[in-house]
């Protein structure tokens, strides 16, 4: 969930008055936002860098607010401010207009084909005549670094370029060139780099050595001209700096280059929509035109609304509440989606404006209704839906034993599902290739090599780290493990096992067999040969020598007891002889 | 045997004898005596005054004695030289003959430092510094009162309280005198006083029993302060314990239990299926534990997988979708899965291909995985608790209300709801409850509707809503047990103690 961070003051000379901390943060809890911490610069660099470092800072008291993910219409103060003040009837929703410029002919970003193999999409606008204070000059930074770690998934799909446009002269051309084949003066540097140079050069930068992999190893880098030969931009990794923004800047130019498109008409409506007002004529955006390889023309941004027709009864058989048609379109009206009632009464008509990327159904329209009823004005109510319960016959079965288990004086352990691979073979004295095991491709430590296929080595782990218990220990789990099974769709299965250990002075292989015929008793399965149970000698290298046995049931194996194996105790830090059962209870459902 | 090892013990140290000696002391006076007079009558030492009245008292209600503290002045060692010897400047002043001495000499003696001061600020000698041969000191006066002497002599008699607290604290300053508490027993007859001592039982047998001589014997009391014998038993786990406590509460409330025991997903069924984009967060490596071997997942019913890729990347079922190009590939990747709503997307798929709809409640508590930064309260895998309704006309009034309940079960009646964003709910609300001793709201679940989405490429009808809700079991389990670290809980690193000291568990107390 993304977080704003926004000057308290600012925020409530923009809302028209005062909060107190609670106040706002109720406001925050009805509107689905969560006033996540108060804090100031002071305090967060000396919580970072220490106290002495933050004497400097400044002590303006900060609003950190979390964000929902899908709301980037919210990730600026002037956004989360037209959204409060709308949705407490301060004020209307503005209505977004494109506009031709006012003289001359719209800039236009050319974009040639070999930009299809790296980065093939790119949209444009401008923003005329704006104003720019410190403030907003940092909240139109910060929003856009918003934008790329949120949406643009941290520069992926999307990367955002906003120039200077009276440094600049259109046509502009999005290209595609050899690293080497491009040169320039990077933003905030003194000198010029080819583009070969510049990502080693920021191999250490803190910040963009993140994005540099998006193109590292791509034959051709994107890159943007203006119609002097100047770089705008070498996306998704950095800009020019001969076309800087800044405070004094008047004409913003705007170009967002992506892998997706859809992606990029958002974020650019997102930019164009929270800061154009801060132009002569707020919350107009002067159109750009941008040229596809094909000859293709299309004018951004798109600013486009849409309408959607549902019926009041829709809304309040969804929601559970009995309101008019009038006082529905009312609601939606507050979440900034402009609604009227249809001539006939029966409908309403809902517009939604191009910061609201995230209606895409009905549905989104049904839950801003229910915002602003109130969540917790709704009426809470008992659905009447007859059912009859039923438990998963293998969980019963794992319920029944883990009582009995216990009642027979082994306690519970509650061991990791994933573990290394060296766990389930090499300190059991196995060989990886034959445990059936499924593997992790992205693990960030050894502990998450693969899914554990028996449960002793969890167990033994448990007794490990319980050494300064008094002896016995008797441990038990009954848990699944995952094998790689071909007649699954996706290659593997859960197996539950009932694993338990005995710890002492002593092996006690009679214990863990009287586990087992305990079991077998609870099982309702009889001593025997054909239709009951029985044990016989087997070889496992994870037993010692002589002292492990096969247990078969109905003739069918169903797994393994014994005094462990010395090498295997020692390998799990133990010291004492120990034994050890381990089954399957699938069989006996 | 606990109860009664302690009274054994102070039999054994203080002989019949001396028992017997004190009860007739007390049956002599009337009213009571003090243990130290006792003591002193007796010509034994306190303490052993003291074993007799405990070992008395371990026999019943013999006598009855009240425990009482007395202050008193005691000459320290060096007072009792100087009541014995006299004061140093005394022993100075005596030493010094009529023809004076030498400093130095004078310096040697055992009390010449201490004494020469003193002496010197009493005005009884005086120093020559200018004698030819040295410093030489001198008597000033004929004789001499040792005044300090003759005052701790007054204390060694016993007749302290002559003195004035003043002097008194004067000489404790200079470590002649200290006051010192003794402890003793106001020692009265008790309801079954005898002089006569009984020896006393300390377990019934099966002789006396079959005999009666029971009917004869006296028994040791028990000590009941004592801690009786822990009995040999397993334990279960308090997470497990909590588990079977949400199984309850679901079975209690209709909801049937759903297979989850497959940790192996595919992200087709973990995340397409739940209309969550591919470009999305939780599907990152940084966030996912994907597979190398199984890699990939295959037999997808695949109309179904054409409906899924068509409303995410052109819409329909009224939805704009999200427009971009839905890969085939990103589908197939296995995963751990990541929630149990993976589980939930594959049985309301199977509910969809019945011949009619019939309305259903399921629920599941099973592990889920993710590929976290750890921490106190972050695992790699954790348990996620799902409730899920499918019937025709659910509202999120409704929803409310089976939360309101399901809470309440778990004794948290107070709830209020936040909107929030997931991707395959909407409405989304997270779930909060009031926390009285954090004196503040805090969340406890997450919740919301099924998006059509979802739910109608599936090939429920219309007009089926299902609302859902989950919540860790990790979570109340450590706010229940009072539990910091979740590694104490989970895992091998459990502390084998806590798991056999953990009690019931009973959520709604």
């Amino acid at each position: 969930m993304p977080t704003v961070s926004v000057k308290r003051d600012l925020l409530f000379q923009a809302l028209g008055r005062t909060f107190t901390d609670e106040e706002f943060d109720e406001l925050c809890f009805e509107f689905g936002l969560e006033l996540d911490e108060i804090t100031s610069e002071k305090d967060i660099i000396s919580r970072e860098q220490g106290d002495q470092k933050a004497s400097e800072a400044s002590d303006v008291v900060l609003y950190k607010i979390d964000v929902p993910a899908n709301r980037y219409d919210l990730l600026c103060l002037e956004g989360l401010v037209r959204g409060l003040q709308v949705f407490k009837d301060k004020m209307e929703a503005p209505r977004y207009s494109r506009v031709n410029p006012l003289n001359g002919d719209p800039q236009r970003l050319i974009i040639t084909g070999e930009t299809a193999s790296v980065r093939p999409h790119a949209v444009a606008a401008v923003l005329r005549n704006i104003t720019f204070t410190p403030e907003r000059y940092d909240s139109f930074i910060e929003l856009q670094e918003k934008l790329h770690q949120n949406i643009c998934r941290r520069r992926t799909l999307v990367a955002i370029g906003t120039h200077d446009l009276d440094t600049i002269s259109g046509p502009f051309t999005y290209t595609a060139k050899a690293p080497d084949d491009i040169r320039f003066k990077p933003l905030n540097q003194n000198q010029e780099y080819s583009a070969t140079q510049l990502m080693g050069f920021y191999k250490t930068d803190s910040h963009l050595r993140h994005y540099l992999h998006i193109i590292e190893d791509e034959p051709l880098y994107p890159v943007i001209y203006d119609s002097n030969g100047i770089v705008l931009s070498m996306p998704p990794i950095i800009n020019g700096d001969h076309s800087k923004i800044s405070v004094n800047t008047k004409n913003v130019f705007i170009e967002c280059t992506a892998t997706d498109l859809t992606k990029a008409k958002i974020v650019l409506d997102m930019i164009v929509t929270m800061f154009s007002e801060h132009c002569d004529q707020p919350f107009t955006v002067e159109e750009a035109e941008v040229v596809y390889p094909d000859g293709r023309m299309v004018t951004y941004p798109e600013l486009a609304y849409r309408t959607e027709t549902l019926s009041a009864d829709y809304i309040n058989s969804k929601v559970g509440i009995n309101e008019t048609a009038e006082s529905i379109a009312q609601l939606l009206t507050r979440m900034c989606l402009k609604s009227e009632v249809t001539s006939d009464g029966a409908e309403i008509q809902v517009e939604i404006p191009p910061t609201r990327s995230d209606v895409i159904h009905a549905c989104d329209i049904m839950e801003d209704a229910a915002m602003a009823y109130g969540f917790n004005n709704i009426t809470r109510t008992t659905p009447r839906t007859y059912t009859v319960a039923n438990q998963f016959p293998l969980n019963k079965l794992t319920e029944l034993l883990r009582l009995d288990l216990a009642t027979a004086g082994f306690t519970e352990a509650l061991t990791f599902a994933l573990c290394s691979q060296e766990d389930i073979a090499d300190k059991l004295q196995k060989n990886l290739k034959d445990t059936k095991a499924v593997h992790i491709s992205n693990p960030k430590t050894a502990e998450f090599q693969v899914a554990r296929t028996t449960l002793l080595p969890g167990l033994l782990k448990t007794l490990a780290a319980n050494r300064k218990m008094p002896l016995p220990l008797k441990l038990f789990e009954i848990s699944d493990v995952v094998l790689r099974d071909e007649s699954t769709d996706v290659g593997a299965r859960n197996s539950r096992r009932l694993c338990a250990v005995y710890y002492n002075k002593t092996p006690g292989f009679e214990v863990i067999h009287g586990l087992l015929d305990r079991v077998m008793q609870l099982l309702e399965v009889k001593p025997g040969r054909n239709h009951g149970y029985y044990i016989q000698a087997a070889e496992d290298s994870t037993y010692f020598p002589g002292r492990c046995a096969e247990i078969f049931s109905h003739g069918k194996s169903i797994g393994r007891l014994g005094v462990l194996h010395p090498d295997v105790i020692n390998s799990f830090e133990l010291t004492m002889p120990c034994s050890a059962l381990d089954i399957d209870i699938e069989p006996f459902l | 045997m606990r109860y009664t090892k302690l009274e054994v013990g102070f039999l054994n140290m203080a002989d019949t004898g001396i028992l017997e000696s004190l009860l007739r002391l007390v049956d002599k006076v009337d009213g009571g005596i003090d243990s130290q007079v006792v003591a002193s009558s007796l010509g034994v030492d306190h303490q052993v005054v003291v074993g007799a009245v405990k070992s008395v008292q371990a026999l019943g209600e013999v006598i009855e004695a009240e425990q009482r503290s007395s202050k008193h002045w005691e000459l320290t060692g060096e007072g009792q030289e100087i009541a014995e010897q006299g004061s140093h400047e005394a022993r100075v002043f005596k030493a010094i003959p009529e023809e004076g001495l030498s400093q130095s000499q004078l310096m040697k003696l055992p009390s010449g430092k201490v004494g020469f001061s003193k002496a010197m600020s009493n005005k009884w000698i005086h120093l020559d510094k200018g004698h030819e041969g040295g410093p030489r000191v001198f008597r000033m006066v004929e004789s001499i009162e040792d005044v300090v002497r003759k005052k701790l002599q007054q204390v060694q008699m016993g007749h302290s309280s002559q003195l004035e607290e003043k002097e008194k604290n004067e000489l404790k300053k200079r470590k002649l005198l200290t006051e010192v508490t003794v402890k003793s027993y106001w020692i009265t007859k008790g309801s079954n006083f005898s002089t006569i001592i009984t020896k006393q039982e300390t377990e019934l047998t099966p002789e006396m029993i079959a005999s009666g001589s029971w009917k004869e014997k006296k028994f040791k009391p028990y000590n009941f302060d004592a801690m009786g014998v822990a009995p040999d038993s397993g334990h279960l786990h308090p997470l497990m314990k909590v588990r079977t406590q949400f199984r309850q509460i679901f079975l209690e409330m209709g909801f049937t239990e759903m297979p989850t025991n497959n940790f192996i997903e595919s992200s087709f069924w973990n995340f397409d299926s739940l209309f969550q984009p591919q470009q999305h967060p939780a599907r990152d490596q940084h966030d996912t534990f994907f597979l190398s071997d199984p890699a990939v997942a295959h037999d997808f019913p695949q109309d179904y997988l054409e409906r899924v890729k068509k409303v995410h990347s052109e819409g329909g079922y009224g939805s704009q979708g999200y427009k971009y190009d839905w890969k085939i590939e990103e589908a197939q990747k296995n995963i751990l899965r990541t929630h149990t709503t993976a589980v939930s997307a594959r049985m309301l798929y199977k509910l969809a291909q019945q011949e009619e709809f019939t309305p259903v409640k399921y629920f599941s508590i099973d592990r889920v995985f993710r590929n976290e930064t750890l921490d106190a309260t972050h695992l790699a895998e954790f348990h996620q608790i799902e409730g899920v309704v499918a019937d025709y006309g659910l509202t999120l009034g409704d929803l409310m209300g089976v939360l309101h309940q399901f809470f309440t079960k778990l004794g948290i009646t107070k709830l209020r709801f936040k909107p929030a964003y997931n991707p395959y709910t909407e409405p989304s609300m997270e779930v909060f409850s009031y926390h009285k001793g954090l004196n503040k709201w805090v969340e406890v679940g997450n919740s919301g509707v099924f998006r059509p989405e979802m739910l109608l490429p599936m090939g429920l009808p219309e007009g089926v809503s299902v609302i859902a809700w989950g919540l860790s079991l990790e979570r109340p389990t450590m706010i229940k047990y009072g539990i910091n670290n979740i590694r104490e809980l989970v895992g091998h690193k459990v502390n084998l103690q806590m798991v056999y000291d953990s009690p019931v568990c009973r959520l709604d107390s």
